[in-house]
């Protein structure tokens, strides 16, 4: 059965050689400072948590912030771990990018760029994937094409509890 | 003495028989030589993830049919464990030894287009590919007694099944069983020792285990490439921890390695389904939830609308192509607040390029065959 | 021809023939008129022959490869999908035959036709039954070589007109297989060509059957040889790579539609009847079979011979795959050609011992028969193991089973695909 590391745990271990880089830490995951992501990476590559694989890399859109997760495990010691990057700027969210840790990362975070609109400094290829050129807007943003009645949470479903619906059928896009 | 050559580039699809679906593959190429190869993708790109923000819990099962279409029944158990995940949602034994069946049935049906299909990329015209169609149209027929559909299953539910077997199930099961085993054999006899097979995929596409772990590969290439890493043994979910199989490896981590782990794999398939046939228990086939999750229908045994607490769940299952993982962070509503699929097929292209350069447009399309790549699933 | 040799004797058409013949001159025609007259006939023949068999056999090929697909294979058309051939021809009658616009015009409707004429001249040499051979010329099977060559230059002219890359790879393919797969072919016939002492196409089925042997059981190695260059000559499967539908589409013809498409496809099956013609002709006797030609018409023998030998040809291409160029290049020129030097000095040497000592036919040739096919065994298998096939390393192998979670098993071993 493959541990699941707490992110305390994780928190932890990043703290002991990086103290400044964690910020938060939760059951699920361990909030890494941007900056601080390659170092940490690397050292959750190659340290004792021996993450070598990066399972999924992802972003999500939390309207107030920009949140990528990285779920690794460790394929000697059999545990997995996930660590999450923020940011709070939305027209041109940067992250560094963790190609170089993980070659694996290359797909997912162009994946990452072209439906989220999240860059990648340090990308070799960092290009539209499953759009292409020149689309307009990132469409997994919450906000993307900005439509009335077409609110992120709660209120998106008739009848759920919340904020008045508006309707879809005003959009004019 | 060298030639003076010009570089050429030669597109490789969309439309082409051999890249398994609506795939593009720039090659730049010195005679028949790849110097520089790029894939294009995003054809059959049908926002899932957006989607399936726009539709409840419930309602997003039958997308995950359609991501990888040639193996529903994974894709559905994938998903409905990660939303029981963040439910904490204890399944019925019945439901998991129904799940393992499923899944198992619909391993070797995969295994059977994805072996069939490097065939034909190897050259065989159609032979292999029709006899293991004939197999995977058996496995369906299992599918549609047991959910009334063969391709798009919508079988699995958050909590259990959808419904149980009907009592000719099993012992039609038992019957495929006793069948399978010979109709593998045959297909290790026509290819496994192939000369020609041989020839076309040994050496080609080599992915050291470093690299492959480096890569973030999964299922059959993994596993290819020498590593003994499977997550129904690594992470046994449903009834994976009850049943005895063995990890297929290769040793060289080429396309031919692949191929055998994948044809090693068909039996281990069947192994399990003979354990699971024997082992399956009675009992209810979905879990009650607690009511304060079930709105607005409070049916807490087969609930319309399900509303998981606020928080985040990634749980991943190995499919036949892979790691299948689901990344689904919920704000306490009706629908996933984010949805995202860890798709095997499309990160294990990851090092596609790296594997066609430097070789002939031949072994290309060997190499796409040996990764196993399902477009619907590779561009969701 | 003991009985009924008169002109309405059907067991021999040549017999017929040249009754019309006398006939003709009977009537005071000039010496080139029944000469005209009877190879007219004699094109008409064949031609028709080659449409119905192609029509025929394309149904054959379809189902017999159905059958081994496990499926039912063209049903609708006519009784048990008899008629779907025509309706193949009839369809790629009707169709556009669509030219696109970058295309060298020209070259790109010549090389149909380029490739439809050969094929069909080769069976100017074909003997189909006893004075049934429309041109009996006296280097018969080097005929066949040469104009089995022209193709080439129909193929590239195809490949390179169409504009097409994939057609190009195609063409290229092509041009490098035949000068590899023409060389062992001819010395594939040289070999029977020094034990016949003749290029007469009809010398090989007459001393055949004066021999009371078939050439495969003396020379096996030739046949085998023959029967895989002409796979490749004729792009047949597992040799055809040059119209290879897994990576190239349809190679050299992937811009052709219609019936220019058509006079491509044709123009395969009449190669292959072609091929197969000579195969039967050199290696199986012709149109004898020990005795039942007396009875049964030649040529009815010669066809079954040649549908016989092309049901091969089907059975490969529903079980081989499809090997690289460079390997396929490469067996020829390390593997094939090699076999075919030693074939050519061992039957040399025995054609000369069996010249200079004036042996016995009946007591020489079982000992050739039997040192040759020991030879072509033993050649085989140790040129093999040479270049490193039928060994441990170069097998099949099934994938490691394991219960160790983690481990590694990686060797990097393994030799890369020869």
């Amino acid at each position: 059965m493959t541990r699941l590391l707490a992110g305390q745990d994780i928190a932890h271990q990043i703290e002991q050689k990086y103290p400044e880089a964690v910020v938060d830490a939760q059951p699920e995951f361990a909030m890494v400072k941007a900056d601080k992501l390659i170092d940490v990476c690397t050292f959750l590559r190659d340290g004792d948590l021996d993450f070598k694989f990066l399972n999924s890399l992802t972003a999500v859109d939390r309207l107030d912030a920009f949140e990528i997760v990285y779920h690794m495990t460790s394929i000697s010691l059999n545990q997995m771990g996930s660590i999450k990057i923020s940011t709070s700027e939305r027209e041109k969210p940067v992250f560094p990018s963790v190609t170089s840790v993980w070659p694996g990362a290359h797909l997912q975070e162009r994946e990452a760029y072209d439906l989220m609109g999240i860059v990648f400094e340090g990308h070799p290829d960092l290009r539209r994937i499953f759009l292409w050129e020149g689309f307009a807007g990132w469409p997994l943003r919450k906000d993307y094409l900005n439509m009335p009645g077409h609110m992120a949470g709660l209120e998106r479903f008739p009848g759920e509890p919340g904020k008045k619906l508006e309707g879809r059928g005003n959009v004019d896009a | 003495m060298t030639l003076k050559s010009e570089p050429y580039v030669i597109n490789v699809g969309p439309q082409h028989p051999s890249t398994h679906g609506v795939f593009r593959l720039r090659l730049t190429m010195d005679g028949e030589k790849i110097i520089d190869a790029e894939m294009i993708i995003g054809y059959l790109h049908r926002s899932m993830e957006k989607l399936a923000e726009e539709r409840t819990y419930t309602q997003n099962i039958p997308f995950t049919d359609r991501t990888d279409y040639l193996a529903a029944m994974t894709g559905n158990l994938a998903y409905v464990m990660a939303v029981e995940k963040m439910m904490e949602i204890d399944v019925p034994e019945r439901a998991d030894w129904l799940r393992t069946i499923m899944a198992e049935l619909q391993r070797f049906a995969s295994h059977c287009m994805a072996v069939g299909t490097f065939a034909n990329d190897c050259g065989t015209w159609q032979t292999p590919v029709m006899h293991m169609i004939r197999d995977r149209e058996k496995i369906l027929d299992l599918f549609e007694m047991a959910c009334g559909a063969r391709l798009t299953t919508n079988y699995m539910r958050i909590g259990g099944v959808s419904r149980d077997i009907p009592p000719e199930f099993l012992p039609a099961l038992a019957v495929l069983l006793k069948d399978l085993p010979k109709r593998v054999k045959e297909y290790e006899d026509l290819l496994l020792n192939n000369e020609i097979i041989i020839a076309r995929s040994r050496g080609i596409a080599k992915l050291t285990p470093e690299e492959a772990i480096a890569y973030s590969l999964s299922g059959p290439m993994l596993r290819g490439s020498g590593v003994a890493w499977d997550l129904r043994k690594a992470d046994p979910y449903a009834a994976y921890d009850k049943v005895e199989f063995d990890i297929a490896v290769g040793t060289n981590g080429d396309a031919y390695d692949r191929f055998a782990v994948r044809m090693a794999e068909m039996l281990q398939s069947l192994r399990i389904l003979e354990q699971c046939a024997d082992m399956i228990t009675e009992g209810p086939i979905h879990a009650r939830m607690s009511t304060s999750t079930v709105q607005p229908v409070g049916d807490p045994v087969a609930p319309l609308v399900i509303r998981p607490p606020e928080g985040e769940a990634y749980a991943r299952i190995e499919s036949p192509r892979g790691e299948l993982g689901f990344y689904i962070v919920s704000d306490g509503g009706i629908a996933p607040y984010r949805f995202h699929i860890r798709a095997p097929s499309f990160i294990n292209l990851t090092p596609l390029k790296k594997m066609t350069v430097g070789a002939t447009i031949a072994d290309a399309v060997v190499v796409l065959g040996s990764v196993d790549i399902v477009v619907g699933e590779v561009d969701r | 021809m003991p009985i009924l040799a008169k002109w309405y004797d059907f067991r021999d058409l040549g017999n017929a023939i040249g009754a019309l013949q006398d006939q003709i001159l009977d009537w005071g025609a000039p010496d080139w008129v029944p000469y005209v007259v009877s190879g007219i006939i004699g094109v008409v023949g064949i031609l028709l022959w080659l449409l119905v068999s192609q029509i025929i056999f394309i149904w054959i090929e379809r189902r017999v490869i159905g059958l081994m697909h496990n499926r039912i294979g063209p049903n609708r058309v006519g009784p048990m999908g008899l008629l779907q051939g025509v309706a193949d021809a009839i369809k790629l009658l009707l169709k556009e035959a669509i030219t696109p616009r970058a295309t060298d015009t020209i070259l790109f409707w010549a090389a149909p036709i380029a490739i439809f004429i050969p094929a069909m001249v080769v069976f100017a040499v074909i003997p189909f039954g006893e004075g049934m051979v429309l041109s009996d010329l006296d280097v018969g099977v080097l005929f066949f070589v040469a104009i089995g060559s022209i193709n080439t230059i129909a193929v590239f002219a195809a490949g390179w007109s169409s504009n097409n890359k994939f057609a190009l790879i195609g063409a290229m393919r092509q041009i490098a297989m035949l000068i590899s797969y023409e060389l062992v072919q001819v010395f594939a016939i040289l070999g029977v060509v020094i034990m016949v002492g003749s290029m007469r196409m009809v010398d090989f089925v007459e001393w055949q059957s004066g021999n009371d042997v078939w050439m495969f059981a003396i020379q096996p190695l030739a046949l085998v040889a023959f029967i895989i260059a002409g796979l490749v000559e004729v792009n047949r499967s597992p040799a055809d790579i040059s119209e290879a539908e897994s990576e190239l589409i349809a190679g050299f013809h992937t811009e052709y539609s219609g019936i220019k498409f058509g006079f491509f496809y044709a123009a395969e099956y009449f190669a292959t009847f072609a091929l197969c013609g000579v195969i039967v002709t050199l290696f199986m006797g012709g149109w004898t079979l020990w005795g039942l030609e007396e009875w049964v018409p030649g040529f009815l023998i010669f066809l079954t011979k040649l549908y016989a030998v092309f049901f091969i040809f089907i059975w490969a291409r529903g079980t081989l795959p499809r090997l690289r160029i460079d390997q396929l290049m490469a067996f020829s020129w390390k593997f094939l050609l090699e076999l075919m030097f030693v074939n050519i000095l061992v039957v040399g040497l025995e054609t000369l011992i069996w010249r200079e000592g004036g042996y016995d036919a009946a007591t020489v040739l079982p000992i050739f028969a039997a040192i040759n096919w020991v030879l072509a065994i033993g050649l085989a298998i140790f040129w093999a193991r040479m270049l490193g096939h039928g060994t441990a390393s170069s097998a099949g192998k099934r994938a490691t089973l394991t219960q160790e979670l983690g481990a590694i098993y990686y060797e990097g071993a393994g030799t890369p695909g020869a």
